[in-house]
């Protein structure tokens, strides 16, 4: 894989080109000789302490939203989490491994719909089938089903590569819609099925009101903060998979494939892991969409949606965690920031009035997006907050 | 038996128009290495300027527009997008085609709305009846002029000097551009070409017997991924053969679905994915596709 800073703009086939990139070459690995060390400490330190108080300073903002802001800004909010869970996982797999996925909506939909199944009570008659467990236990289930789905699809993923994953994934989203219209019983066909509510420790995350400090607790403000936990969970574990040895070894499958293996990565099992993790995120994030929407459709989980979760990654910066947050943030709350404000926008008209609506003009912003980050901003979102600080060889380090 | 026949003969011409789409697909990855996900929106593009223009200037005349419409898109791609990438990871590249793909798909599902377009099409819904089996004009002649087509291109690889030139590339682009081929020009002919089959195809797939061109016309042309795939990406032939097993597979499964109800209904659209994965479990490189040496 080319180094991202790579000034490759001739084609490095001419002859002129070979030259170039010769040169190119010497370029990249000639700068950062002299103070390379002090340089290497710094962005051990740097990154870090600037984002712990990043961190610091955000928190209590988020902390304290629900307390402020309306509901629809805590259901975009909630999405743009789960969003960002599944996010990290696909940007494990296609970004830190180089490993192509387009059938990331299929595993969403298994978490989503493994949790109806297994938390739903079953009761009454035509309702789809539910096994009654609680729902704490629904939850980690589906995530395991979810990595279980990956796991069943290891002998493709852990020997096809490219462009050929990229296809045999596309196949999962057909037969992943094919099964959720289909299984009446389990999925309740076109219309989907109802969600049954979280519930931890006594405390229900539905619609029921529960009164903190004056304000009125709903579902998206209690889930709120399970969307939080989640999200910052998921996102230490994925950096800290990242930062080990596994993540080296994925990085090392994605850049050498050959010469990873040479060196003893065993390269098929560790493309099978990274997507069967990758599978268990998008699980979560699943179960996540589905306890916000409170209704699975199974029209939401197709293609457009794989299409976006690799909008995301490649927008924020693919193979970064931090990338994944921000880009999902941004393809999630653009539509809904749009639709919010189409009245006062120009060229945006309300969904239904035959003018451009939201949703489609976001799409055009992100696909743009897509197109001008890989070429003008190889790194992504993250990449762009990285260049204003005086650090930013870690972060290029990572393309 | 009959029916066998009629879905097999079926089969085989919608198999023909799904190469046709997999050839264009595979000509592009041959000359950039470049998997073109933007390759359904430019088939659904050259179908929508052909389905809007033949009120207008008649049907024949729509179809050169669109053909050469989808050919210029092609073109316009490889050259404001594709060009300024070259030499990046192809991974990376196949994610901005998607990019490419997202904006133009929406704007076409913008335009095209709730609406259905027939393409007024000179065969109509006209049935040729041999010996108690009957086959839509249409089929025929989707039938006849993909294979006309598709053995127009086969001799233009073999014979003429583009075809060499691509070949060449295909093979080695910096040995090709040493030996003076132009990289570009191979590559803006490959896009343009594969916009070209692309729109012959939409127009095939949106005949008789399906109603006409619509948003989800788009989606029928994702079923020719699965057959340059199961053929093997970087080979013609490849195509050929995979569009021809999933447009058999296609057809012979909706056609028993009632013996199939157990798999749900819809099965024939699913069955050439999982073709395509039974295929990719024994040849992880596709039926004809190169496996991949590597010497370190």
């Amino acid at each position: 894989m080319s180094e991202p800073t790579t000034p490759l703009t001739a084609s490095g086939a001419t002859a002129s080109g070979a030259a170039a990139s010769g040169a190119a070459a010497s370029e990249i690995t000639a700068p950062p000789a002299g103070p390379r060390p002090a340089g290497r400490r710094a962005t051990r330190v740097g990154p870090s302490r600037r984002r712990a108080a990043y961190a610091a300073a955000g928190s209590p903002v988020l902390l304290a939203l629900p307390f402020y802001v309306d509901r629809f800004w805590l259901q975009a909010g909630l999405l743009a989490m789960a969003a960002a869970i599944g996010a990290i996982g696909l940007t494990l797999l296609t970004g830190a491994t180089g490993q192509l996925s387009l059938g990331h909506a299929f595993f969403l939909a298994v978490g989503a719909y493994g949790y109806c199944v297994l938390a739903g009570d079953g009761e009454g008659a035509g309702e789809p089938v539910g096994l009654g467990l609680p729902s704490w236990a629904a939850v980690v289930l589906a995530v395991l089903l979810a990595g279980v789905a990956g796991g069943v699809f290891s002998p493709i993923a852990g020997r096809l590569r490219g462009a050929y994953l990229g296809i045999a994934t596309l196949a999962l989203i057909f037969i992943g819609q094919h099964v959720l219209f289909n299984a009446h019983d389990l999925t309740g066909g076109y219309n989907g099925r109802a969600v049954p509510p979280l519930s931890l420790f006594g405390l229900t995350f539905d619609d029921s009101e529960t009164v903190v400090a004056a304000v009125p607790f709903q579902a998206m403000e209690k889930l709120w903060y399970v969307g939080l936990l989640l999200l910052a969970g998921c996102a230490l574990f994925a950096r800290g998979v990242l930062r080990g040895r596994p993540g080296r070894a994925m990085n090392a499958i994605r850049d050498h494939r050959i010469a990873a293996g040479v060196m003893g990565v065993p390269v098929a099992r560790h493309r099978a892991a990274v997507f069967v993790l990758s599978s268990m995120y998008a699980g979560l994030a699943g179960v996540l969409l589905a306890l916000v929407f409170q209704q699975t459709v199974p029209e939401y989980f197709g293609f457009i949606l794989s299409l976006e979760y690799l909008a995301m990654i490649v927008i924020g910066g693919l193979g970064s965690v931090t990338g994944a947050v921000v880009g999902a943030a941004f393809v999630t709350l653009l539509p809904q920031i749009l639709t919010r404000y189409s009245e006062v926008l120009p060229l945006v008209s309300a969904p239904g009035t035959g003018g451009v609506s939201p949703g489609e003009v976001s799409r055009y912003l992100y696909g743009a997006a897509i197109v001008a980050v890989v070429l003008f901003l190889p790194g992504g979102l993250v990449r762009l907050a990285a260049r204003r600080g005086p650090i930013e060889k870690d972060e290029a380090e990572r393309p | 038996m009959t029916t066998f026949v009629e879905l097999l003969l079926n089969g085989l011409s919608i198999g023909a128009v799904y190469a046709l789409i997999a050839l264009g697909f595979v000509i592009v990855f041959r000359a950039t290495e470049v998997v073109n996900f933007a390759h359904a929106s430019l088939l659904l593009a050259g179908g929508y300027v052909t389905a809007v223009l033949r009120d207008d200037i008649g049907f024949l005349a729509a179809l050169v527009v669109g053909v050469a419409g989808a050919a210029l898109l092609g073109a316009l791609i490889e050259f404001l997008v594709i060009r300024r990438y070259r030499g990046r990871d192809h991974s990376v590249l196949a994610i901005v085609t998607i990019g490419v793909d997202i904006v133009l798909l929406a704007e076409l599902t913008r335009r095209i709305g709730s609406n259905v377009y027939p393409m007024g099409d000179p065969w109509g819904d006209g049935v040729l009846t041999l010996g108690g089996v009957s086959v839509p004009h249409t089929r025929v002649a989707a039938f006849v002029t993909a294979g006309l087509i598709i053995a127009a291109f086969l001799l233009a690889f073999r014979l003429t000097s583009w075809g060499v030139a691509t070949r060449a590339v295909a093979e080695h682009p910096e040995t090709a551009a040493l030996m003076g081929i132009r990289l570009g020009r191979v590559s803006l002919s490959a896009w343009a070409v594969a916009g070209g089959l692309a729109t012959v195809a939409a127009l095939f797939l949106t005949v008789f017997p399906t109603p006409g061109l619509e948003r989800g016309t788009s989606l029928a042309a994702l079923k020719a991924f699965p057959a340059a795939i199961l053929g093997g990406l970087d080979s013609t032939t490849g195509a050929l053969v995979g569009g021809l097993v999933i447009g058999v597979t296609q057809s012979l499964a909706t056609g028993y679905q009632s013996d199939l109800t157990f798999l749900g209904r819809g099965i024939g659209d699913l069955a050439p994915y999982l073709v395509m994965l039974l295929v990719l479990l024994v040849r992880p490189a596709g039926l004809f596709g190169t496996r991949e040496l590597a010497r370190v």
